[in-house]
């Protein structure tokens, strides 16, 4: 027999969780075992069919895009403006031993707070437009990346720093040319959590208090008990968020390209 | 003539870990590198060959004692010197051809010109053609490579080395050994050369300097190599006269060898 690849494996599973879906949820199809009636499953679970309905009606009547836009633009603020925190800052208290001293526990602190609570505080301050969710992106990215470029700081090789002055580089030209791109690669390595944080920020945000967005369409199906519409809502959200960690592995490959792969062989 | 680096009576204590006593790694130790002398340092491990380095990279400061280079003061780094480390110390972020032309860049040099000095001095090491790969796609000797040619860009007056082949094999050194005194050859610079590897230092070398066992360690004999150049050094070892030195040499340090090893022993917890 010959080997089938990864991928066709990979499809066939997803398929066989829809149709099992399909098999367990459809009233009628499969006689009720766990609920009492056979509407049930369906009124809990959705129906993929529906589902899929939902989705196809978003995006051919258009009415999607707006509220994926919006969600887009949080993420892609919070994003931006939480590595450039982070970056900065984590430069900063990296290099100055004093000042890491003196807000290690404050930091440690706003860490372990769960920041999620911050959302109704954003919303009285920023108003239910993006700024609030931009705000709670912002607080979940920053923490990401500021530990990783404190870490990365910290840890550049003290070989590659004396050679570098060595060399004749001074205080500015280290940091532009030894310690940014040492920091910067950690940021990159932590770049898939961080666009993921960006993204769960947008929505949570949504969630709890907007008037666009895909997660004020999940909270408004979920008013309805529209549970089919909720599970619509997921699905689009689950495959942005693929999308999103395509596009990070791409400019990461892009930009990391100096990085030791495991195993590497060469390619001339 | 004035030395092109003096060192006068350098001693260096480091300050013990929560107010313990501290560790003299180098006590009194006075060295003069005549302009274009080729000096090497051997002792035995952890003897304090790097310190003596540092101290003259101005990478340290000493506890007492005097830095002269070309009869100045040593202030801050030494920036007439050019320092090869033993471990990694090319950027990995940075392809080859960044990483030699680092040293241009921070001095301000134009880019178009730095790239072309940068491509002459890769053609010179051996690797032309390999300007654009990073570090990590590159063997060990020819980061070293790398390494040398971007420290020689800057046309150092004085080059310190610290083991710098030492994580090499021994065909490869021995390659590069060869290549370093060719360079060497054609622009005679000061070098002082740490090694462990007497054979390395022998063979390199105008004199050889053997250091103490440490702590404390101070310099016990002194060598003038008179093998003539140019040299081949994997053939020079054959010699009756590099045998003859090599024995003297030998002679001189085994004890603190001896000395150096059995107080690593002695520090391996019962």
């Amino acid at each position: 027999m010959k080997k089938l690849p990864i991928w066709f494996w990979q499809v066939a599973l997803l398929v066989a969780i829809f149709v099992g879906w399909h098999l367990l949820t459809v009233p009628g199809l499969v006689p009720p075992f766990y609920f009492d009636d056979e509407n049930k499953a369906s009124f809990f679970f959705g129906e993929p069919l529906k589902i899929f309905k939902v989705i196809f009606v978003w995006f051919a009547d258009g009415e999607i895009y707006a509220h994926l836009w919006v969600t887009l633009q949080e993420t892609a603020l919070a994003f931006v403006i939480g590595t450039l925190l982070g970056l900065g800052i984590g430069l900063w208290l990296g290099l100055s031993n004093t000042m890491s001293a003196i807000l290690d526990p404050y930091i440690k602190a706003l860490n372990a707070m769960p920041r999620v609570i911050l959302a109704p505080i954003f919303m009285v301050w920023f108003g239910l437009g993006i700024w609030s969710k931009v705000a709670l992106g912002v607080t979940l990215v920053f923490f990401i990346v500021f530990f990783n470029v404190y870490q990365g700081v910290k840890e550049v090789s003290p070989v590659v720093l004396n050679n570098a002055r060595m060399l004749g580089a001074n205080a500015s030209q280290l940091l532009r040319f030894v310690y940014l791109p040492s920091a910067t690669s950690w940021v990159f390595s932590s770049l898939h959590t961080s666009v993921g944080m960006a993204f769960v920020g947008a929505v949570v945000g949504e969630y709890l208090g907007s008037a666009k967005g895909v997660g004020y369409l999940i909270h408004q199906a979920e008013g309805s008990f529209d549970i089919n519409t909720v599970f619509a809502g997921i699905l689009v959200l689950t495959l942005c968020a693929l999308l999103l960690d395509f596009a990070v592995t791409l400019a990461e490959n892009k930009l990391l390209k100096w990085r030791p792969q495991q195993a590497e062989t060469e390619t001339t | 003539m004035t030395p092109a680096l003096s060192l006068e009576k350098i001693s260096v204590t480091f300050t013990g870990k929560s107010g313990g006593a501290g560790y003299t790694a180098v006590k009194d130790t006075s060295l003069n590198i005549a302009d274009g002398e080729f000096v090497s340092i051997v002792g035995p491990t952890g003897c304090g060959k790097s310190t003596l380095l540092n101290i003259a990279a101005g990478l340290l400061r000493p506890s007492s004692g005097t830095v002269q280079v070309f009869g100045e003061p040593l202030a801050g780094l030494n920036a007439r010197a050019g320092y090869m480390f033993q471990s990694e110390s090319l950027m990995p972020w940075r392809s080859a051809l960044a990483n030699v032309t680092a040293g241009l860049q921070f001095r301000g040099v134009d880019a178009a010109d730095a790239a072309r000095q940068g491509e002459e001095w890769l053609e010179r090491v051996g690797l032309g053609g390999f300007g654009h790969r990073y570090p990590h796609e590159l063997s060990g000797g020819m980061r070293k490579r790398c390494a040398l040619a971007q420290m020689l860009i800057l046309d150092p007056k004085i080059m310190l080395m610290d083991e710098p082949f030492s994580a090499l094999d021994i065909q490869t050194r021995q390659l590069m050994e060869n290549e370093l005194l060719e360079l060497w050859n054609a622009n005679r610079k000061s070098v002082l050369f740490i090694t462990h590897d007497l054979e390395e230092a022998i063979s390199m070398s105008d004199r050889v300097v053997v250091l103490a066992a440490g702590p404390a360690t101070r310099p016990i004999g002194e060598f003038r190599i008179d093998l003539p150049r140019p040299r081949d050094v994997a053939e020079i070892r054959m010699t009756p006269r590099f045998l003859e030195l090599h024995e003297q040499i030998w002679h001189a340090m085994k004890e603190e060898v001896l000395k150096g090893y059995a107080q690593t022993r002695n520090k391996v917890p019962a």
